[in-house]
């Protein structure tokens, strides 16, 4: 399967993402598009993973580690997403325990 | 064509549909399911690459944990219906215009870069298998790994410390 098969589905995916989180106005769904722009990311690591073990497979080379840095990153981006989900949905239940609400424009309040 | 390509094309075609339908779908928990499914066709894609362990894991993070707690805070507050007021259109409009414009410019960068001849490993290889990975993951990465422990014993407090009734 060529490479940039997987750039364009991550691309498309993470331009999807992009799009919802400047259209919509609930910080949840705002929440849910960010973990889609990772989830993108992911899969586009994964795949450069895999492009660089067959490239030194080809190339004749016997270590059978190679390239699994990124699964590995990929891993990790898991970790910090499930982190940053837990504390900022206590962040939106805090906020809509103030304002009874989730409107994103609620949140303006730095501007003035 | 390959039953594998089938399966890409399949897979690649599920997770764009189901990916735009958590952005135009008004209810939140229709949006959380959207999502689930997106989440399922991406790891359909890792197993396709064999990535094992990060496709059980992914299943077991994202769509086990993250989006259960997703949908415990919208049905906890009571958002399952569609209360998000309609804005403006011409935000919206301008949104899918700078969303489409960066699809445009990075399409456009990468159509003809030089990696294109490149191919993807796909259902073999060793390095998605838990063996390799867990080798590499307690050998090399083991700093990071033990780190990581601590910003996720950092995120439970700040979660229970920002969530707790003052």
């Amino acid at each position: 399967m060529p490479v940039n098969y997987y750039i364009f589905l991550s691309i498309a995916l993470f331009c999807i993402g992009i799009v919802g989180v400047l259209t919509r106005r609930n910080a949840i769904i705002i929440f849910m598009c960010i973990e889609l722009m990772f989830n993108a990311v992911n899969l586009l690591l994964v795949a450069f993973s895999k492009m660089h073990h067959k490239a030194a497979i080809d190339a004749g080379s016997v270590a059978t580690n190679v390239g699994s840095d990124g699964q590995i990153f990929v891993f990790f981006i898991m970790v910090v997403a499930a982190a940053e989900v837990s504390v900022g949905l206590a962040i939106i239940v805090m906020m809509y325990r103030n304002v009874h609400s989730v409107d994103v424009n609620f949140l303006n309040r730095l501007k003035h | 064509m390959s039953i594998t390509q089938i399966l890409f094309w399949f897979l690649s075609v599920l997770a764009l549909f189901s990916a735009l339908m958590v952005v135009t779908s008004k209810n939140p928990v229709h949006s959380v399911l959207w999502l689930i499914l997106t989440f399922f066709s991406i790891s359909g894609h890792y197993i396709l690459l064999n990535a094992q362990f990060l496709a059980v894991v992914n299943v077991i993070v994202y769509a086990g944990a993250i989006m259960v707690l997703f949908l415990f805070v919208i049905m906890l507050m009571n958002l399952n219906k569609s209360v998000e007021p309609q804005k403006n259109r011409w935000i919206k409009i301008a949104g899918g215009i700078a969303g489409g414009c960066l699809l445009l410019v990075l399409v456009a960068a990468l159509r003809n870069s030089e990696i294109r001849q490149q191919v993807v490993q796909v259902k073999e290889g060793e390095i998605g298998l838990i063996r390799n990975l867990g080798r590499e993951l307690f050998t090399t990465y083991v700093v990071p790994f033990e780190i990581s422990s601590i910003l996720f014993l950092s995120a439970m407090v700040g979660a229970v410390v920002i969530g707790k009734k003052d």
